[in-house]
């Protein structure tokens, strides 16, 4: 045997040291093409960044100029918006009002809605009407805007008008339901998604001390998921705020301070989205309205630092102090 | 004989994991249930609260009678049951609360309102279970903040709690280093004099320390039910034998 084993050797060496060469040259390639991957994608995400960055520069740019002709307060607080008159105002008061009041009031329809239509497709329905939901409401997410902003022109206005006898129908609680469909399938995927994380332990543990499938979502499956759910109404609040067609569409236009729940507003986007083509280049309308688009780049990252930030401190204490 | 099961067979779906399991457990005494992963002690024992309610496309046939009444009769109602056979699991699960609200949260769903009250029933369960020194001063922290045998013993208060005649335990060591393993089967010794014990473990010496009766399980079937000496000393069957010396499981 050893005779045998001694001698052989000299034979399959060769084919042997080839395929070390050759998975050698084959571990160089793949290498290379690591490599290769890697600053590809870090280009990648470099360009979109930069992009970003430029954006962000161009927004500067154009909005900072405002400031040399009135104060930043005059700016914010001035409650006359008459960017066409002589001399004009520039005075955005009015606008931020009208876009906090259709925001928060968009909320207010659809966290409620959003949460329980979370609560009863992670929780409650069985698995095929859960498929069913889920998809209606993905569809719900993906429908333009230009859509809904059209049902509240033609459907919901007439019918508001109608109804409550208003002078217009194109005002805050129309805009404000639109805005609530457009917010409602944020709110409720991602609220679904952090209920859907919470661990079966828990429930569980739950069922087990004798609670009830509604005492378990009220006491434990909700507040385990409260940091999910937060960031689900921030990120709902945050797609409001900054949605601008159906704004420009139902929520009637008017730059005043409203008085009352059925008043036209002309929230930010929509005024920059009304105004841009009449502002003569480079002119004080011009910088007034990019300086708006800075304010609402400011209030959507704030709505995003938020959501974060809570989702950050949920995860590092383990939701421990619920 | 606090509980009875009666020609039980449980099904998930088509697979069979139970067949005519028929046996007694006796009050206030410590009955262990053994056998290889997969023999379907885990599912008994959580047939016996209906945990395998939550479970969709699973089926029960024969009886289990508590104190006489069959649990699964169409007129039982779950979460009563639950709260008189209260359950320990294999991980330590105790809520994302404060100590204090994880031992409140079965009381206060019993509708137990009153502060004195429910501040006495936490230092009850708790020093039942042998935690009340360790965590005197620090109830209103969080429970995740416990080690996973201070854990295992709160969720055991937390069960304690809700004043239950019966205490399900699924394997609650098997997460925890020797020393917390330890701790656990005294608390289960001092605890077997208020409580029926009925614990799932795939550990045979800790059958063999604990428990007053063991039941040997393979393939869904009971094959011997015995005192645990008997058991561990001279069983009846051939395949307990095997398993209990080690030559299979």
């Amino acid at each position: 045997m050893c005779a045998v084993a001694g001698s052989k050797p000299a034979v399959p060496a060769k084919p042997k040291k080839r395929t070390i060469m050759e998975s050698r040259k084959r571990a160089l390639t793949s290498r290379v093409r690591e490599i290769i991957i890697k600053n590809l994608f870090a280009f990648l995400a470099f360009i979109s960044v930069l992009l970003l960055g430029l954006i962000v520069l161009f927004l500067f740019r154009e909005g900072l100029p405002i400031f040399k002709q009135i104060s930043v307060s005059q700016f914010l607080f001035g409650s006359a918006w008459y960017p066409t008159y002589n001399p004009p105002e520039y005075g955005i008061w009015p606008l931020i009002v009208g876009s906090v009041i259709v925001t928060v009031l968009s909320c207010l329809i659809a966290v409620p809605f959003g949460l329980l239509a979370a609560v009863y497709i992670s929780e409650i329905a069985p698995a095929r009407i859960k498929e069913i939901l889920k998809s209606i409401i993905e569809l719900l997410a993906g429908l333009p805007s230009v859509v809904l902003g059209f049902f509240g022109m033609v459907i919901l206005a007439p019918w508001m008008q109608e109804t409550f006898d208003l002078p217009t129908g194109l005002n805050i609680v129309n805009a404000s339901v639109m805005l609530a469909v457009m917010a409602i399938p944020t709110i409720s995927s991602i609220s679904e998604d952090a209920l859907y994380a919470v661990p079966r332990e828990y429930k569980e543990a739950s069922y087990a001390l004798g609670a009830t499938k509604y005492e378990t979502i009220a006491k434990v499956a909700i507040p385990a998921a409260l940091s999910g759910i937060s960031t689900a109404v921030i990120l709902g609040m945050a797609r409001a705020i900054g949605e601008t067609m159906v704004v420009l569409m139902v929520a009637g236009g008017s730059a005043a301070i409203p008085r009352g729940l059925f008043d036209s507003v002309r929230p930010m986007p929509a005024s920059i989205a009304a105004e841009m083509g009449e502002a003569p280049f480079q002119s004080g309308h011009y910088h007034a309205l990019f300086a708006t688009g800075i304010v609402l780049f400011f209030i959507t990252l704030a709505f995003n630092l938020v959501a974060d930030h809570i989702s950050n401190r949920f995860k590092e204490e383990g939701s421990g102090t619920l | 004989m606090i509980i009875q099961t009666k020609n039980v067979d449980f099904f998930y779906g088509a697979f069979r994991a139970l067949t005519d399991v028929t046996l007694d457990f006796k009050k206030n005494r410590v009955t262990a249930l053994i056998g290889p992963s997969g023999c379907g002690k885990s599912t008994l024992l959580r047939l016996l609260n209906r945990m395998n309610d939550l479970i969709d496309g699973t089926r029960v046939e024969g009886e289990i009678l508590f104190e006489g009444q069959n649990i699964y009769a169409p007129n039982a109602d779950p979460v009563e049951i639950r709260q008189r056979i209260g359950m320990v699991f294999q991980k330590p699960n105790p809520f994302p609360k404060s100590i204090f609200n994880n031992i409140t949260y079965a009381p206060k769903l019993a509708g137990i309102r009153d502060r004195g009250e429910i501040e006495a029933l936490v230092e009850e369960s708790l020093k039942r279970a042998v935690l009340w020194d360790e965590v005197k001063d620090i109830l209103t922290k969080s429970a995740m903040t416990l080690s996973g045998g201070q854990q295992q013993r709160l969720c055991i208060a937390r069960a304690l709690a809700m004043k239950p005649d019966v205490i399900l335990m699924d394997e609650p060591t098997s997460a925890l280093d020797p020393i917390s393993t330890a701790k656990i089967e005294e608390l289960i010794d001092t605890l077997k004099k208020h409580y029926t014990i009925i614990i799932v473990t795939h550990n045979m010496q800790q059958a063999a320390r604990i428990s007053e009766y063991t039941g040997f399980f393979y393939m869904g079937k009971l094959i011997e039910f015995n005192v645990t000496e008997k058991i561990f000393t001279n069983p009846d069957a051939k395949q307990t034998e095997d398993y209990i010396t080690g030559r299979f499981g």
